[in-house]
C-alpha cells in the first residue's frame, strides 16, 4: 500500500472511532430514505402541503418560522389566491400611519408570516419557562437534521425504569439530556387530510419533516439540479484538461 | 528598442496596438516571464507542484463571492443573521454565492496544507527558498485571521461563542490582558461591536494576502521551483517552458480543484460546517460544544492540550511561529525526502500527527481525548525541535542522480519516479 492510501486508511478509521461522540446528548437517529436525498433529490410536493397543514393546526401555537414569508407558499403547492387567503387570515401591526399611530391590518402575500409570541419573555411564560425554537432552519440547526426531526416526534415513550422526569416534561431518547419540555404534539388523527392520506403518526411526522426541510432548504431543488449539470460539464471539462494535457507532453516522455 | 536587462531575443516583439502599450507597460513580456514560454520550469515537477495554482484560483474564487456577499451582509448584531438569510432565500442565487464562499474556504485551507506538506516532503523552504516560505506562512497566518473572522460574520451560535473563546485568550497576557480584550471587543462584551470590525477585518486582510503572495512569487521567481528531486536545475536540459506544459498541468489540476468544490457546494453543502451556526447567536446560551472550522482543529486541540490558559495561548502561537524556524532546524543538505530514508518515516508520523490532533481538537475534552491531544501536542514540537535536527545529522542520504534530465530521461529504469 502506498503512503498516501495508508494515511487515508487511517484518518477513515480515526474518524469512524471519533464519531460517536459527536451523537452525545441524544440517541443516534435511525438513517430514513427521504425523497429530498441523493443527487437527483427532491422534495414530495403532496407531503409538502399536508406538513404546511400540520404545521399550521398543530405546531404553529407555540413555533414560528419566520423566514418564510406568504408568497413563499406558492413555492409548495399553493396557488397565489390560497396564498393570499393565508396572508389574509392574519393581522399584521403595520405603521405609523398619517397619524403616528401604528395599527393592524390583514395580512399581504409579501409579509413574513407571524410567530405566535411577540417576544422570548411571552414564549417562556406560556410555555412553562422553556422556550419553543424557531423552526424556519430547525432541519439544519440539528446534528442529522431531518432523520433527527423525525425520531424525535415519533420517539416519544414512557421513561424507563429509574428515570426521574421533572414535572412538566417528558421523556424522549432523541432530545439531548432525554427530558424535553414539549409533550407528544402529534398523534393518530390530529389533522384530518383532505387529500384522504389517513393522517398517522409517522404520516404527520413525515410531512411536517418534508416542510420543515423546505422552510431550511427552500433553494434544494434548484441546487441539486443546477449541480447535476455543473458536475456533468466539469467532467468534459477535466476529460479535455487531461486530454490537451497529454498532447502537449507526448512528445516529452 | 534595446534592453538593458535582458537579451534581446528574449523580448517578444510585438506590432500594433498591443506593440504601442508594450512599449510602455511590457505586460505580455512579464507574463512570458513569469508563467509563459519565457519561465524555465524542472521538467520532473509532479502534481504535488499543482497546488500554488490552486491556492491561486480559491484567493480569486473567495475574493469574488465575499464582495457580491457583502452587497447583501448587514454586520450588526441585530442584523447580521436574518441578512444571510436573505442571501439564501431571496437574493438572486445567493444560496449559490455563500455556499461557494464558505466551502471555497473548506478548500483553500485543504489546498494550502498539501501545498505545506509538499514543502515538508520535498524540503522546498531550504536554501535558498527561505524567503518563499516564510511568505507562504504570512499568508497562512493572515488566512486563519480572515478565516476565524468570517466564522463570526453569520452570527449564529457557534460564531458568537467562537468569537468568545478566541478573543477571550488575550486575557491570559499577565497585567494588561483583560485591557487588551476590552479593546479587541470595542465593549465590555462579544457584541454588535466586535462583529463590525471582524467584518471590516475579513474584507481587510484578503486585500494583504494578495500582496504577500504576489511577494511570495516574486521570491519563487528568483530561484524557481524546487523539484520532487530536491536537485538543481543544471541546464536547459533539465528545464521546460513553463507554458505550454505545466499551464496544461495546472489546468488538469483546476478541473479537479473544481469538481471537489462543486460536489460539496451542490451536495453536501452543510457538511464541513456546524448546525449550532444555523441558530442566531444567544449570550446566554453556550453550546455543549464550541468548535472551529475543521482546517482549525489542530491548533485548538494544541490550546486545550495545555492546562494553563497562558500555557496553551503560548503552545498554540509557538506552533505556528516554529514553521519559521524550519529551514534551520532540518539540518539535511539534501532536500528530497525520496533520498531520506529516516527523514521520510517521520515525515508520514508527523501527517499522522497532525490528523490525530485534527479529531483530538473535534472532541470535548475529556477522557482519553486529554492525554492523547496532550502526546499529540508533544510530539508535533518534538518533530520540529529533535526529530528535524538530529535526523539531519544521522542519516545517511541515497545518492543524489547526477540531473534532473539524466534522471528523468536517461535510465528509465533505474531513475523510474516512485508513484506520487
Amino acid at each position: 500500500m502506498n503512503p498516501v492510501a495508508k494515511i487515508l486508511a487511517l484518518a477513515i478509521m480515526i474518524s469512524l472511532a471519533a464519531s460517536p461522540a459527536l451523537a452525545a446528548g441524544g440517541h443516534e437517529p435511525e438513517k430514513n430514505d427521504w425523497s429530498f436525498n441523493g443527487v437527483l433529490g427532491s422534495f414530495d410536493k403532496p407531503a409538502l402541503r399536508r406538513g404546511y397543514q400540520v404545521y399550521m393546526e398543530v405546531c404553529s401555537f407555540c413555533h414560528g418560522v419566520e423566514f418564510i414569508a406568504f408568497r413563499n407558499l406558492t413555492e409548495i403547492g399553493l396557488t397565489e389566491d390560497e396564498a393570499k387567503a393565508a396572508a389574509e387570515a392574519v393581522q399584521i401591526e403595520d405603521g405609523p400611519d398619517d397619524n403616528g399611530l401604528m395599527f393592524m391590518r390583514p395580512g399581504r402575500l409579501s409579509d413574513r408570516m407571524p410567530s405566535p409570541f411577540p417576544n422570548e419573555a411571552a414564549a417562556r411564560a406560556s410555555n412553562g419557562g422553556a422556550l419553543p425554537p424557531d423552526l424556519s432552519l430547525i432541519t439544519k440547526a440539528r446534528p442529522f437534521g431531518p432523520d433527527y426531526l423525525f425520531a424525535l416526534l415519533t420517539g416519544f415513550e414512557d421513561p424507563p425504569e429509574g428515570v426521574e422526569i421533572s414535572p412538566g416534561m417528558s421523556y424522549n431518547p432523541f432530545f439531548s439530556g432525554q427530558q424535553i419540555a414539549m409533550f407528544s404534539p402529534l398523534y393518530d388523527d390530529a389533522v384530518f387530510y383532505e387529500d384522504g392520506t389517513v393522517a398517522t403518526l409517522e404520516q404527520m411526522a413525515e410531512d411536517i419533516t418534508q416542510f420543515l426541510m423546505w422552510t431550511a432548504e427552500p433553494k434544494l431543488e434548484d441546487r441539486k439540479r443546477m449541480g447535476l449539470g455543473v458536475m456533468i460539464f466539469l467532467v468534459i471539462l477535466t476529460g479535455m484538461f487531461i486530454a490537451v494535457k497529454r498532447r502537449v507532453w507526448a512528445d516529452i516522455h | 528598442m534595446a534592453d538593458l536587462h535582458e537579451p534581446e531575443h528574449n523580448k517578444m516583439q510585438l506590432k500594433g496596438a498591443l506593440g504601442w502599450v508594450e512599449y510602455r507597460l511590457p505586460w505580455v513580456n512579464l507574463l512570458k516571464n513569469s508563467v509563459g514560454t519565457n519561465y524555465p520550469t524542472p521538467r520532473n515537477l509532479n502534481y504535488w507542484w499543482n497546488f500554488g495554482s490552486l491556492a491561486g484560483l480559491a484567493l480569486l474564487i473567495e475574493i469574488v463571492t465575499g464582495v457580491v456577499l457583502n452587497m447583501h451582509y448587514v454586520p450588526t448584531a441585530e442584523g447580521a443573521f436574518a441578512s444571510v438569510e436573505r442571501i439564501m432565500r431571496d437574493v438572486n442565487f445567493g444560496w449559490l454565492i455563500r455556499y461557494v464562499h464558505a466551502n471555497g474556504a473548506s478548500v483553500f485551507f485543504a489546498v494550502i496544507y498539501l501545498h505545506m506538506f509538499r514543502s515538508f516532503y520535498y524540503g522546498s523552504y531550504k536554501n535558498p527558498r527561505e524567503l518563499v516560505w516564510w511568505l507562504g506562512l504570512i499568508i497562512f497566518f493572515l488566512m486563519i485571521i480572515t478565516a476565524f473572522t468570517g466564522y463570526v460574520l453569520p452570527w449564529g451560535q457557534m460564531s458568537f461563542w467562537a468569537a468568545t473563546v478566541i478573543t477571550n485568550l488575550a486575557s491570559a497576557i499577565p497585567v494588561v490582558g483583560t485591557d487588551i480584550v476590552q479593546w479587541l471587543w470595542g465593549d465590555f462584551s462579544v457584541g454588535g461591536s466586535l462583529l463590525g470590525r471582524f467584518n471590516s477585518l475579513h474584507y481587510a486582510l484578503p486585500v494583504a494576502i494578495v500582496g504577500v503572495a504576489v511577494i511570495h512569487m516574486w521570491a519563487l521567481h528568483e530561484h524557481r521551483s524546487n523539484n520532487p528531486l530536491g536537485i538543481e536545475v543544471k541546464g536547459p536540459q533539465d528545464t521546460l517552458p513553463f507554458h505550454p506544459y505545466f499551464t496544461a498541468k495546472d489546468l488538469v489540476g483546476v478541473g479537479v480543484f473544481l469538481l471537489v468544490l462543486a460536489g460539496l457546494v451542490f451536495y453536501a453543502p452543510n457538511m464541513l460546517g456546524e448546525p449550532d451556526n444555523y441558530i442566531p447567536a444567544n449570550p446566554l446560551k453556550t453550546p455543549n460544544h464550541i468548535v472551529p472550522e475543521w482546517y482549525l482543529l489542530p491548533f485548538y486541540a494544541i490550546l486545550r492540550a495545555v492546562p494553563d490558559k497562558l500555557g496553551g495561548v503560548i503552545a498554540m502561537g509557538g506552533s505556528i511561529i516554529i514553521l519559521f524556524v524550519v529551514p534551520w532546524l532540518d539540518t539535511s543538505k539534501v532536500r528530497s525526502a525520496k533520498f531520506r530514508p529516516i527523514y521520510k518515516q517521520f515525515f508520514w508520523l508527523f501527517v499522522i500527527d497532525t490528523l490525530i490532533l485534527g479529531v483530538v481538537g473535534a472532541n470535548a475534552p475529556e477522557g482519553n481525548w486529554i492525554i492523547i491531544g496532550q502526546l499529540a501536542t508533544f510530539y508535533y514540537f518534538f518533530h520540529f525541535i529533535v526529530i528535524l535536527p538530529v535526523v539531519g545529522w544521522i542519516e545517511s542520504p541515497k545518492p543524489l542522480p547526477d540531473s534532473i534530465s539524466t534522471s528523468v530521461l536517461g535510465n528509465k529504469k533505474s531513475a523510474a519516479e516512485p508513484a506520487e
